[in-house]
């Protein structure tokens, strides 16, 4: 199952963690570094990279990072996630970032660094 | 999800750019949370308030949409960075960051949002009747909204509660329903416990529950320890509320919080024995709050600096009954419209350590103010604190 939260049609490779993202908490929005220790994915930069992460958790102002990291030309291009919520998916929409939901099975296969097309016009949305 | 004639047209952007923004986002939550349509609300909370969190670009693009956009419905807002009553006598706080704040604070006031700048707004008005929906953005107001205020709101995010304000609408979720499905219990089992357990327990709640969890175990805690339960809980995950619970379901599944779980927060939050600094207040103290901690500080002194946070509203009632009168003698310096989470009065060239009995305080000090943290129930501060 694939599931459209914001529309769009992009490519590029993916950054995955399997940690839920704070991004209020987690991502310097003046250059998109994940500055938290926690993450597996920490010191890399999610700029122009599809990320992919389980779902958004904390404070709800995380919509406003997402936001800025998009004003400061350092967002990622899309988001790909297993479970949806407020935080993330209110951000990408205002922001214009492509955002899907996986099913856990399709989530646990996508692997770092893959290249990936998107397009949630097509009837293939991945590929 | 199905739209009107008329959210369709204002999605398409025939209503303006403002609220083709916020359809936009509505949808897209919406989807988000499998919601069929859409639904009035009648009292949005917005989070998003402070300069720190929201930066130069969350200034900006809010002094844009103020041009144009204007509440709907009745819509009160989170705190800001500090008090502006008392930034005289924080000097290294700089220009810019007041004049930010101060654009920030005239964009909601403009867009004509009530100026409360408090993430208890449970603390300040009168609830509305049983099952009214609102849109609530500050998570510990979310989940003491849904939990014991018997209302119904998503845990929004700071657009979505935005979105919600300006259109007077909010995707028929899950947690809007009266059917929610609570799949997991809670087993409290920490005899008397205080503020900060309440805390903690909240903190390891929204770890393991998912939308909604039971709490059994637990009777009738007072009104600091329900907060501080709604503070921890919004903070470390998506859970949304809880409900106490005298038996358990016997087809959910079961979790304790005892001894050992509890030792595992307190662990992760508590990172030095000893602060110079003291804060009460994430969520702002409310009324019964101040009342009882004048009581508790008769006679008493404060060794060390001690910041008091509460709502505007609720320290004009302190102050017109006289509790203000015995914590600002023991050494306590109220503050209004901001609150220990994420604020720059906390001056950490001179702090170094920071005591407080809020879990939510902790998690914020810790990772976004980047202080360590000495974690005490209130009357243990007071016991170790005054004189």
């Amino acid at each position: 199952m694939t599931k459209v939260i914001v529309n769009g049609k992009t490519e590029g490779t993916v950054l995955k963690t399997t940690t839920p993202i704070n991004f209020l908490g987690a991502v310097d929005k003046k250059t998109g570094m994940i500055h938290d220790k926690k993450y597996d994915i920490f010191e890399k930069s999610i700029k122009d990279k599809i990320l992919v992460f389980p779902h958004g958790i904390g404070s709800s102002v995380g919509a406003y990072t997402i936001y800025s990291l998009k004003a400061n030309n350092v967002a990622p291009i899309a988001m790909i996630c297993h479970k949806p919520d407020l935080t993330v998916a209110s951000g990408c929409a205002l922001a214009n970032i492509p955002m899907i939901i996986l099913s856990k099975k399709e989530f646990d296969s996508m692997e770092n660094g893959k290249e990936l097309q998107i397009d949630t016009g097509s009837e293939k949305i991945l590929t | 999800m199905d739209l009107t004639k008329e959210e369709q047209s204002a999605l398409n952007g025939e209503k303006g750019d403002v609220l083709q923004t916020a359809y936009r986002i509505l949808v897209a939550t919406g989807e988000a949370t499998n919601a069929e349509k859409l639904i009035p609300i009648n009292w949005a909370h917005l989070s998003g308030v402070n300069y720190n969190t929201i930066g130069d670009s969350g200034e900006e693009f809010l002094r844009t949409i103020s041009q144009e956009a204007k509440v709907k419905v009745k819509t009160t807002v989170n705190p800001m960075g500090f008090d502006f009553d008392h930034i005289s006598e924080f000097n290294h706080i700089d220009d810019d960051f007041i004049q930010k704040q101060k654009s920030i604070r005239n964009s909601y006031v403009k867009m004509g949002v009530e100026p409360t700048f408090s993430c208890t707004p449970y603390d300040i008005f009168d609830l509305p009747e049983k099952n009214t929906q609102v849109s609530f953005a500050e998570s510990n107001a979310a989940i003491f909204a849904n939990s014991l205020g018997g209302l119904k709101t998503n845990k929004e995010s700071a657009f979505s509660a935005l979105a919600s304000a300006i259109t007077g609408k909010s995707p028929y979720s899950d947690l809007r329903k009266d059917d929610i499905t609570t799949p997991m219990t809670i087993r409290m089992k920490l005899d008397n416990p205080n503020e900060l357990d309440f805390g903690m327990l909240g903190f390891f709640a929204g770890k393991v529950g998912d939308t909604s969890v039971n709490i059994s175990g637990v009777s009738q805690p007072n009104r600091r320890s329900c907060k501080a339960l709604c503070g921890g809980m919004g903070t470390s995950g998506t859970c949304a509320k809880f409900q106490f619970v005298d038996n358990e379901d016997e087809k959910s599944e079961k979790i304790d919080f005892g001894k050992e779980e509890m030792n595992e927060v307190y662990d992760e939050l508590n990172t030095a024995e000893k602060g110079d600094l003291i804060t009460l207040g994430s969520p702002q103290l409310g009324l019964e709050e101040l009342s009882d901690l004048s009581k508790m500080l008769k006679g008493k002194s404060f060794q060390k600096r001690c910041m008091i946070f509460c709502s505007r509203s609720v320290q004009e009632q302190a102050r017109s009954l006289d509790y203000t009168n015995e914590i600002e003698r023991s050494g306590g310096e109220i503050l209004s419209d901001c609150c220990t989470c994420l604020t720059p009065l906390i001056d950490t060239n001179e702090t170094d350590v920071v005591t407080t009995n809020s879990i939510k305080g902790a998690y914020y000090l810790k990772n976004s103010t980047g202080v360590d943290v000495n974690l005490k129930p209130l009357s243990k501060i007071i016991e170790d604190e005054t004189k």
